[in-house]
């Protein structure tokens, strides 16, 4: 072993970070890579469920705050193209490979959000699980993916909170209010637990992960964690979560869950989810018919640093 | 057209008064003004500065990582400028 790598490995060991110009071995950059991209996508796409309600938030409180939460989730995608270019890509070349279905995104942007109360319960569930993967990563072993994070995490708290905030404004309404979240609930329950990856058993990549110290928990124990952290969020909104085999387990102090159905995961992530092809399609056409407004500001970047010159 | 990518920004904030600038991340513009105004709404959408700086990052020159031992060495033996290297009797006040 030589004497770059010994330095890597110290460096891992001592739980301290590595800076982008640092040596690293070939495969942690491109674990890096893979998953920091995918998690930017999924900021990107994930505006899209989000989006289709602005125009119809019932209030215009309701409105501004989901408006936030859509720039929201761009700057998210913002930082994190901006920790992977630090790993030697470029962002167009990621925008590319998205749209080219080459990389991917997480699974959950690929259900529809049919009501409003989907709203709430994104915040409530999606976001809720998007925390429990997040938290840890903030002391992920590569520094810019780790700073980013930080910044995402203190962001995400207001999702969540929003969400949870606009289905107690809906379960304290009328019978029809509160059914809509228990229908959203039943919907979303399934597609969020699949949020954290597939089982320990079946997810290859984890251990290298973990021992490069960019991954901190298996995707069963953030699950787990995920499971126990919304049984008692749903009493309190007075919503029944759809596993009638979710229950308090004694001896090992955790709720006993129905694991969600892989065939289903493993089919939306090879593309046949609901709204995969309207994603891809929906970002291909926001990138190509936005490359003028970015060849007109290199233009105009162009034409104003000439004439600077001329009149220097 | 040839494709021309924006080119690559470095951006430091200035959280209050008093601090220093700090680097948060970096971003692309096509010019140093939209990379000001980019920074705004990307790093400081809730009131995170009151100052920002941008520069190119092709105009950043770093030390390098692989030297990084030798290139601080200079420092390392010089322990008579900290100032825990003097031996002061204890009942000596306010030094």
């Amino acid at each position: 072993m030589d004497g770059l790598e010994t330095q890597f490995d110290e460096t891992i060991a001592a739980d301290q970070r590595i800076e982008p110009r640092d040596w690293m071995p070939e495969a942690y950059r491109k674990t890096l890579i893979r998953q920091i991209a995918q998690h930017a996508h999924s900021e990107i796409i994930g505006m899209q469920p989000e989006g289709n309600w602005i125009l119809r938030a019932p209030s215009l409180r309701r409105k501004a705050i989901l408006l936030a939460k859509v720039q929201d989730e761009a700057g998210h995608g913002m930082y994190l193209y901006a920790a992977a270019e630090t790993l030697g890509v470029d962002r167009e070349e990621l925008t590319e490979k998205l749209i080219e279905s080459k990389q991917k995104y997480s699974s959950i942007f690929n259900y529809p959000t049919l009501t409003y109360a989907d709203i709430g319960v994104i915040g409530w569930l999606v976001d809720g699980a998007a925390i429990c993967n997040q938290v840890p990563l903030c002391r992920c072993s590569y520094g810019p993916y780790a700073r980013a994070m930080i910044r995402i995490c203190k962001e995400e708290s207001f999702h969540q909170r929003q969400g949870y905030e606009l289905l107690l404004a809906m379960v304290n309404g009328t019978d029809a209010q509160r059914e809509m979240v228990q229908e959203s609930t039943n919907r979303w329950w399934w597609p969020s637990l699949m949020m954290f990856g597939p089982p320990d058993a079946d997810s290859p990549n984890t251990q290298q992960s973990m021992a490069w110290g960019i991954k901190r928990h298996t995707n069963d124990e953030l699950r787990q964690r995920f499971v126990d952290m919304t049984v008692p969020q749903a009493a309190a909104l007075g919503i029944t979560l759809p596993d009638p085999g979710l229950v308090w387990n004694e001896e090992r102090s955790a709720h006993d869950y129905t694991e969600p159905d892989w065939t289903e995961f493993k089919a939306v992530i090879a593309g046949s989810g609901p709204c995969n092809a309207q994603r891809i399609a929906h970002r291909r056409r926001a990138h190509e018919s936005g490359s003028w407004v970015r060849e007109a500001a290199v233009a105009y970047a162009e034409k104003q640093a000439a004439k600077q010159e001329a009149a220097a | 057209m040839t494709k021309k990518n924006w080119p690559l920004y470095e951006v430091f904030v200035r959280g209050k008064r008093g601090l220093n600038h700090v680097h948060v991340g970096s971003l692309h513009a096509a010019d140093d003004e939209m990379a000001l105004h980019n920074a705004r709404d990307v790093y400081t959408r809730r009131n995170e500065g009151v100052s920002i700086w941008v520069v190119r990052a092709d105009h950043i020159t770093a030390s390098s990582p692989g030297e990084k031992d030798p290139f601080f060495a200079p420092a390392g033996d010089k322990v008579y400028r900290h100032p825990t290297f003097y031996a002061i009797p204890e009942d000596v006040p306010h030094l």
